[in-house]
């Protein structure tokens, strides 16, 4: 069976989902409940690390699909960040660096969250 | 040169699935982005089936042939489970399954984007088969 992994930690106000591994159909639910946990909690920015994740298919995508407006319906969103460029294929191929944001690296999504709150001036 | 995989219809078996189609698809000499292409997309047929035709009932059995003849790179997966025709459904709108939240029907948009051919078919003796083809070029 392959390895899925979510883990949860925190840069500031801002929630980041590291993910690992192979997300899907069979591994999805798992980040569905990530998910399911943070609007329970009331945390709607969220940066996902996608450095250890190795494969992706419509099932995962879905999940991103599913929370996204909840997120940003509530002042946070979701943004991707360390992707391989495999993975990333898969996301472009769905449509989705016209919908989202996508940053070369985690503490950039992070500032991003930062400059829309006023934490951090805009240069 | 033909390989075959049979199991039950269970979202536990697709990394079992994977592996197959990586190995043979390696073997006939693809390049490693070209497998990436050719796994996702049986991952995506073989999720639909488990879905879709098995409603993830574990007792549907999913049936996999490999075959690679003057360079055509053939996958045929059949099951038994409830008829499914992708064929009726047209090429999604991206934006606005985004907008609707929809993620249903990706699966089938992917397997086309990343195969040369993909046909469904109903067999006579009740199965349902679709083969998805990856020319090495």
């Amino acid at each position: 069976m392959a390895e899925f992994n979510v883990n949860v930690r925190e840069s500031g106000h801002i929630k980041i989902l590291e993910l690992q591994g192979y997300l899907d159909a069979h591994t999805a639910p798992d980040l569905e409940a990530a998910f399911t946990k943070l609007v329970d909690n009331n945390q709607f920015k969220v940066v996902v690390n996608f450095n250890d994740l190795n494969y992706i298919s419509s099932a995962g995508l879905g999940v991103f699909m599913a929370y996204v407006e909840t997120m940003r319906d509530n002042m946070g969103d979701i943004k991707f960040a360390n992707m391989k460029d495999s993975v990333f294929n898969i996301f472009d191929l769905l449509g989705f660096p016209s919908l989202y944001e996508f940053f070369n690296d985690e503490n950039e999504a992070v500032k991003k969250f930062d400059v829309i709150d006023g934490t951090v001036k805009a240069e | 040169m033909v390989n075959e995989l049979s199991v039950n219809s269970t979202t536990e078996n697709l990394s079992l699935i994977r592996e197959f189609i990586k190995s043979n698809a390696k073997n006939v000499g693809f390049t490693e982005e070209a497998i990436n292409k050719i796994v996702l997309a049986v991952d995506e047929a073989c999720t639909n089936v488990i879905k879709h035709a098995y409603k993830y009932s574990v007792s549907g059995q999913i049936n996999i042939s490999v075959s690679f003849v003057q360079g055509k790179f053939s996958v045929v997966i059949t099951d038994s489970g409830i008829h499914f025709n992708p064929n009726a459904i047209p090429e999604p709108d991206l934006q606005l399954y985004h907008q609707q939240r929809k993620s249903g029907g990706l699966g089938v948009f992917l397997m086309r984007k990343l195969m040369d051919e993909v046909n469904y078919e109903n067999l006579n003796d009740n199965r349902n088969q679709v083969v998805l083809v990856k020319y090495l070029s």
